[in-house]
């Protein structure tokens, strides 16, 4: 059984005792614990079931690489599913479920997928539930989404806070290992600015649980001193917990923090997403070690080498009583000796070379242990934990020579460089055939902004495995990062590396190697997917010879790992099954993250109110405070209209539009865009941007202008009023200041840049109130001695006056058909000036309206909205906007495109009013029907509501639609199917319905 | 063939699997055929299906660079819908999901098209007009759509928060029948069923020439020698420009990368599909239990199949508000696939300025979904020089000024 | 996440800072223009798979719209200009032929 030892662990506080609960059943840990050496410690060997056929799953590994030990951690609003168990430190009071079974983990029902699971092989879902049809749906693929899945779904919001956070630095160094920390220190020491991140809480990495000496000391020593003397570096910082997640093009690079994660509700944000700018990356991510396939090497107990002695030395937790070990390579000799001088037995280490092992293995056997060579598992005897194994020859198919009980295997396959940060940004690899592992190929490291190279990788993450070469390796990776940066680096020797001498692994993909297929289907590659080596065979044999092909058809290395377990082991086996070099068959893509990082990190802190920040005009809180129902328009809220008391979002409307025909309305109008275009050059440039011709524009007068793309499209619309002789300024629609004053730039900038013209968004250095109605004049002349007469300020004129003692411009424009200012006002007095417009106004009933009430009127004088007339395909023309088109100019934007034949054509659908024969409204959007199908058996259509509303001016509905030569088919009567089916018919008709002759506004 | 059933994979269980043949046969290419398609992605394999099964055209080569499937038909997000506005769009996006319907049964293939529905949320007025306007357009068009209240949205998806601080959710178009299907089985199955009527499917063969003879095409060169053809068609989505080129034109078409992320597997918790146009992220679960969640395209003409990190920002973000819940899901994977984006997004299904050399291209981020439509159409016009699916799809449009716009009902266009 | 520098302002900046305005150096052609003319200028762009001529401007910046000539392969950016010029200074030309050896300015055109 797995226990806690009676000395030893180095990374554990003995003393201080920390409580956890695993599926409700009370456990302790100690200070220092991963939440997978605690469970060990506890004999919890199993910790869950696999993805597909509910197997027992044990721990497997120590580090990021674990597929098996996932769990739902937490409660409530900070549970989160998926929870890696050796990479979580334990704290006192943590809760965790294991996952995918039901109901529990050792009665699982979804383990009859294992009894099952020769009808279950790779790919098997695209060759069965194929009849009948409607089975898929609510059937099969049902049972197969509850089966899978893994952890539960989170229900409720995220308690916890996150945030972004900017680095820059000359050197990144990524891992904290010996390589990390020696690369770090070189670079530093060559006056560079460096960045080492450590994705654990220590420092070192590995290589103190492995062993050997620096400089004649002890690693662990050579760690202290080296952090120490990084820490004196006032150029080099360091910082653990953080990993790094993904490199990025021109040198970005993503951190992933994980701030507190091991003191959950601490103060201070739970993850911190760290985008870094590094001149360069040096990659110190260390290896990781491979299992080998072996019939029944997922019962748990089953271990990789490494992660078994991690376990002894960091957390004085023993695996089992009796390891049996079982390598292809020195290294795991390393855990045999550890175990063994712990005092626990290690019955046997197969070897499956056959000419063994070199001194690591005289070593054990002087320990007494015995070695046998060209030995490995036939198979793994056990259900839920491991009870023994059956030896065989590697080297034939599988008879078994004899048998040993334990309770835990060891294996090694030999070990793969970390290449996934190396890889992320397009590094290349190399196939190592000597330690039978990728590496990064130096000469093709991925390259940023100027076309360098800026990625190094260093140590075992650039197969510098031997403590000797992993050392100098990273010395010079650092001074190489220091140079290229244009620091001087004076050449030293580096520290030295001593650990024992290893003899070279031999490459063994499938143990014994001619194993029968029974074998073969217990053989495990990706322990979370269930992927096994036939699986991969199979997908070879059936055609999907690509190591993509064999990726998706199996799975393999697609679960929550990727595959840093499977990856090499699997496209071995491809390989081999193609009877190709592995290079050939090559790598699938290793893609960001490294490991899985919260979204919520991702997300930062723009979440909630400032996941997009609403822009707000000054009248915003008035608006709030006054019953305004507001829509999202752009980065705006707009009022749509001001409930009073029990009325509904209909009755409201009507009433403001009713009071505003009646009497005054009043219309925030901030929003509409405003932007100053000056210059000697600017009526020409205008001239070019408005369909109309603006340079012949008097000052002191509007005029209303459309623009188009220079694709033919109408864009925007708005009033231009001439400020003075080398002064205009252009309202845009509210969603369009910013894109038109882009478009404006563009131009100017980019075409016509030798024209005198500057331009300025003055949007929101003004408020701009509507003042609406039959008495729009009266109030005004209360606030004003300016004279505001019809004859001193005639429609589509424009004056600078005084109002209420603030210094305004009034537009007398209208967009409601009613006699109408709108007042610009510099924005810190618009709230006085509105404020003042309401008292001195409740002498007329002065209505505050919104947009849609807005939108109404307009409709019922007949002008269009853009974005409602037009949608991006309609052109002035089919507006029968003739009329603000000049015929006068040579050029502006969109006149070419709008002679293309498309363009030109007289069948387009132009703009008409519709009436319902009975007064009803029209659906927004319905299509008018014409007669037939066309070649895709869809109903012809000759027109579409654009616009449709209920006028209570009117007390019936009005409508305006693009309709197919509309103005030439007055009276007409057109079908318009609703989508229940049902048919409404409405009349072409003018499109004007209220006041056709202008006589309110020309007053 | 062999056919698969449960049968097959029983008896096959008994025997451990050694009987199962290839899926698709490895044939050297010959010197001649009378149709070449280049790319056997999603639609070029759907493309050579159509021309055999309903043009009687079977000698034909699918000539592909790398591995078949392996370009945008395995990154993208595998969503099914057909709830376009413009008729064209309609018809053959309509075409293809109702081909999805029977796809498993007439390959002999499992894709797994599952219609669970696809909502697209109304998130301001405008988008409500959208919709609307579009639900009425599909009504005509023989589309099943429905514009739903925000209550029906909560019951058809638990997860979501109707009231985020930002943007409410107003209503949604409901398409019931759209969904997913298992995007790389598509290719297979189509693969399979092409190498079935004795068509080559030749991987790793990389197009390096177009050769053609007094403004006609003749044949191709390619990494595995000269071939000659009557008929090519040019279907290799992330690369058109650069096969146009070969052939002596160029596209109204930038290419731009797309990405995409999914989440670690979680039990069933969401069973539609959601796109939230306004915010710029849609997300689905897949029968692994997966969140894929997409957004929108980089700005920048880029091959690298990598976009820009800011990207997927964005896009989580987006979806945090749209589904509290994500925030406590890790990403699992990020990816990219390079999308050919036409000048006015909608795709080219078209006869070129060379006889008988044909394109289709330009689905920007919406090709998955039309795979078998897009196929029926582009067999027919290689077959007959006309197609009434593909008939508003020329590039001809571009001089004409006769464009299919589809951003007009708000929002992107996925 | 590209970085590039404003010519303009002189700041170099994260990708984030800048919006991206398609090809660059298109000549524009209005009324008069012949079908093929005004059909190119709109729509037909080079869209290379490597060296790009490209419009950004400084959006969260200055303002300003520059060129960049950049690959759209390898994302190396060879170097940034302002966009009053009809085509990209020497230096820059250089540093493309340097990479490309045989590259000549409109290869595509």
């Amino acid at each position: 059984m797995s226990t806690r030892l009676a000395t030893g662990g180095r990374l554990i506080d003995r003393a201080t005792t920390m409580e956890f609960t695993l599926n409700g059943k009370r456990l302790q840990g100690r200070a220092g614990d991963t939440l997978a050496s605690a469970l060990l410690a506890n004999d919890q060997l199993m910790v869950g079931r696999s993805f597909k056929y509910h197997r027992p799953r044990g721990i497997v590994a120590s580090g990021a690489e674990e597929p098996n030990a996932l769990f739902n951690m937490g409660e409530g609003a900070r549970f989160e599913p998926n929870q890696r168990a050796t990479t979580t430190e334990l704290f006192d009071g943590l809760t965790c479920r294991s996952q995918n079974h039901w109901p529990s983990l050792e009665f699982d029902v979804g383990a009859i997928n294992s009894r099952l699971a020769r009808f279950l092989p790779a790919g098997f879902y695209y060759k069965m539930f194929i009849h009948p049809r409607p089975f898929w749906k609510h059937v099969y693929e049902p049972f197969i989404r509850q089966s899978a899945g893994l952890g539960q779904a989170p229900k409720d919001r995220d308690a916890d806070s996150y945030e972004h956070f900017h680095a820059f630095t000359d050197v990144l160094v990524i891992g904290g290992g010996v390589a990390g920390l020696q690369a770090a220190r070189a670079a530093g020491a060559a006056g560079a600015t460096v960045l080492l991140i450590e994705q654990t809480a220590h420092w070192g990495g590995r290589a103190p649980v492995d062993g050997g000496t620096v400089d004649g000391q002890p690693v662990d020593k050579f760690v202290d001193e080296t952090l120490a003397a990084l820490r004196e570096m006032p150029n080099v910082t360091l910082r653990n917990r953080l990993m790094g997640a993904g490199v990025y093009d021109h040198g970005y690079v993503l951190g992933y923090e994980r701030v507190n994660d091991h003191q959950p509700g601490a103060p201070g944000p739970r993850h911190r997403l760290w985008r870094i700018r590094a001149g360069q990356v040096i990659t110190a991510t260390g290896a990781i070690e491979r299992p080998l396939s072996f019939a029944g090497n997922d019962i748990p107990g089953v271990m990789l080498a490494s992660a078994i002695r991690d376990y002894a030395v960091d957390y004085g937790v023993s695996v089992g009583d009796r390891t049996v070990v079982v390598t292809n390579n020195d290294d795991a000799y390393r855990t045999a000796i550890t175990l063994k001088t712990l005092g626990l037995e290690v019955p046997v280490i197969l070897d499956a070379r056959a000419t063994g092992g070199g001194a690591l293995a005289d070593e054990a056997r002087s320990l007494g242990i015995r070695v046998e060579a060209g030995k490995g598992i036939a198979k793994v005897r056990g259900g839920r934990r491991v009870t023994g194994v059956a030896i065989c020859s590697q080297a034939g198919e599988g008879a078994v020579l004899e048998e040993i009980a334990c309770d835990a295997v060891a294996m090694s396959g030999g070990w793969s460089p970390v290449v996934h940060l190396w890889s992320h940004c397009g590094g290349k690899l190399l196939w190592d055939e000597a330690h039978a592992m990728f590496r990064p190929d130096v000469d093709k490291a991925p390259t940023g902004a100027n076309g360098e190279a800026f990625v190094i990788a260093a140590g075992a993450a650039n197969g510098a495995l031997h403590l000797r070469d992993t050392l100098a390796d990273a010395q010079a990776a650092g001074h190489a990062a220091a140079a290229r940066l244009g620091h001087e680096v004076k050449e030293s020797a580096p520290p030295l590396g001593e650990a024992a001498p290893e003899v070279r692994l031999q490459p063994i993909w499938m143990m014994p190697q001619g194993a029968k297929t029974v074998l073969r289907m217990k053989s495990w590659l990706d322990f979370q997917n269930d992927v096994k080596v036939s699986d991969v065979q199979l997908a070879a044999r059936e055609g999907f010879e690509s190591v993509e092909h064999a990726k998706r058809y199996t799975t393999l290395g697609m679960a929550t790992d990727q595959g840093k377990l499977s990856n090499i082991n699997g496209l071995a086996i491809l390989s081999d099954a193609l009877n190709q070099p592995i290079p050939q068959t090559g790598t699938t893509t290793f893609r960001p993250p490294y490991t899985p990082i919260s979204m919520a990190a991702i997300a930062g802190e723009a979440r909630g109110e400032t996941f997009q920040p609403i822009r707000k005009t000054v009248l915003h809180e008035w608006h709030e405070a006054n019953g305004a129902y507001f829509e999202p328009v752009g980065a705006w809220r707009r009022p749509y209209t001001f409930r009073k008391g029990d009325e509904t979002i209909e009755e409201a409307v009507a009433r403001e539009i009713t009071r505003t025909r009646e009497s005054l309305g009043l219309l925030d109008a901030s929003t509409l865009g405003k932007i100053i275009v000056k210059g000697p050059d600017a009526g020409r440039f205008l001239d070019m941007l408005y369909t109309n011709m603006m340079s012949t524009l008097k000052p002191g007068r509007c005029r209303y202008g459309l623009m188009c793309s220079e694709n033919g499209f109408l864009i925007d619309d708005g009033v231009v009023a001439r400020l003075d002789d080398e002064t205009f300024l252009c309202h845009t629609t509210t969603g369009g200041a910013e894109s038109i004053h882009g478009h404006m730039e563009d131009w100017l900038q980019c075409e016509w840049w030798d024209w005198q013209v500057y331009t300025a968004n003055v949007t929101e250095q003004y408020a701009q109130i509507a003042v609406v109605g039959p008495k729009a004049r009266a109030l005004l002349q209360k606030l004003t001695g300016d004279d505001i007469s019809a004859e001193a300020l005639s429609f589509m004129g424009w004056k600078d006056i005084t109002l209420d003692g603030v210094p305004v411009r009034a537009y007398r424009i209208s967009f409601s058909g009613e006699l109408s200012y709108e007042i610009a006002i510099p924005a810190s007095y618009g709230r006085a000036i509105w404020d003042k417009l309401l008292s001195e106004g409740a002498a007329f009933n002065a209505t505050p309206y919104g947009t849609e009430a807005l939108h109404v009127m307009r409709a019922e004088k007949g002008l269009i909205m853009i974005g409602d007339e037009t949608d991006g395909t309609v052109i002035p023309q089919d507006l029968n906007m003739e009329w603000a088109i000049s015929k006068k100019k040579e050029d502006y934007l969109g006149k070419r495109a709008q002679a293309r034949s498309h363009m030109a054509d007289p069948e387009r659908w132009k703009l008409v009013g519709l009436e319902t024969l009975d007064g009803a409204v029209l659906p927004d959007g319905a299509y008018a029907v014409a007669q037939g199908r066309n070649a895709n058996g869809q109903r012809k259509v000759q027109g579409r509501v654009t616009s449709s509303y209920h006028s209570p001016t009117l007390g019936r509905g009005i409508a305006m639609g693009l309709v197919h030569k509309g103005p030439e088919r007055m009276g007409e009567v057109l079908e318009f199917p609703r989508v229940d089916g049902t048919v409404m018919k409405a009349k072409i008709v003018d499109q004007v319905f209220y006041d056709k002759d202008g006589e309110k506004q020309n007053v | 063939m062999k056919r698969y059933s449960a049968f097959a994979i029983a008896r096959e269980a008994l025997r451990n699997h050694t009987g199962w043949e290839r899926a698709w046969a490895s044939p050297e290419p010959r010197k001649k055929y009378q149709a070449i398609i280049i790319g056997a992605g999603g639609h070029g394999l759907a493309t050579a299906y159509y021309l055999g099964k309903n043009h009687g055209i079977r000698d034909v080569a699918i000539l592909e660079k790398g591995w078949l499937g392996g370009g945008n038909t395995g990154r993208n997000t595998t969503i099914i819908r057909s709830n376009y506005l413009q008729d064209p769009s309609a018809a053959i996006y309509e075409k293809a999901r109702s081909l999805y319907e029977t796809i498993s049964q007439d390959l002999n293939y499992n894709v797994m098209f599952s219609p669970r529905g696809v909502m697209m949320l109304a998130q301001t007025q405008h988008e409500v007009r959208g919709y609307e306007r579009t639900a009425h357009a599909n009504a005509l068009q023989g589309v099943t759509t429905e514009f739903i209240s925000p209550a029906r949205v909560k019951e058809l998806v638990p997860i979501i928060n109707l009231d985020g601080p930002r943007y409410p959710v107003l209503g949604a178009l409901w398409q019931a029948r759209a969904g997913t299907a298992r995007h790389d089985a598509v290719a297979w199955g189509y693969a399979r069923a092409c190498s079935d009527m004795g068509m080559h499917v030749i991987q790793k063969c990389e197009v390096t020439g177009i050769r053609q003879e007094g403004g006609r095409v003749t044949g191709v060169d390619t990494t595995r020698g000269a071939i000659d053809c009557d008929k090519l068609g040019i279907v290799v989505a992330g690369h058109s420009g650069d096969v146009a080129r070969m052939a002596g034109f160029r596209l109204p078409i930038e290419s731009v990368p797309l990405q995409a992320l999914v989440s670690e597997p979680i039990k069933p918790c969401m069973d539609v599909v959601v796109m939230a146009n306004t915010v710029h992220g849609y997300m689905s679960q897949s029968d692994k239990g997966e969140m894929v969640i997409g957004g929108g395209t980089d700005g920048h003409n880029n091959y690298t199949q990598r976009g820009s990190f800011h990207h997927i920002e964005e896009t989580v973000r987006a979806l945090i508000e749209t589904f509290p819940m994500v925030s406590r899901l890790k990403m699992l994977r990020q990816w990219g696939g390079i999308v050919d984006v036409t000048g006015d997004r909608s795709p080219i299904l078209s006869k070129t300025p060379v006889e008988n050399i044909y394109i289709n291209c330009g689905w920007g981020t919406g090709g998955f979904k039309a795979i078998p439509g897009s196929g029926w159409g582009f067999a027919e016009l290689m077959a007959k020089d006309h197609a009434p699916l593909c008939e508003a799809f020329g590039l001809e449009r571009f001089r004409e000024g006769r464009f299919i716009d589809e951003s007009v009902a708000a929002g992107v266009a996925h | 996440m590209l970085i590039l520098t404003c010519p303009c302002c002189g700041v170099t900046a994260e990708e984030t800072e800048f919006h991206a305005g398609g090809e660059a150096h298109l000549k524009r052609f209005g009324p008069g223009s012949s079908e093929d003319e005004f059909h190119d200028y709109l729509f037909a762009r080079e869209n290379p798979k490597g060296v790009h001529f490209e419009r950004w401007r400084h959006a969260n910046g200055c303002g300003k719209w520059f060129l960049a000539a950049r690959d759209t392969v390898t994302l190396e950016v060879y170097g940034t200009y302002p966009a009053q010029t009809h085509e990209p200074p020497q230096d820059i030309k250089d540093r493309i032929s340097a990479r490309h050896p045989g590259w000549t300015w409109r290869e595509f055109a």
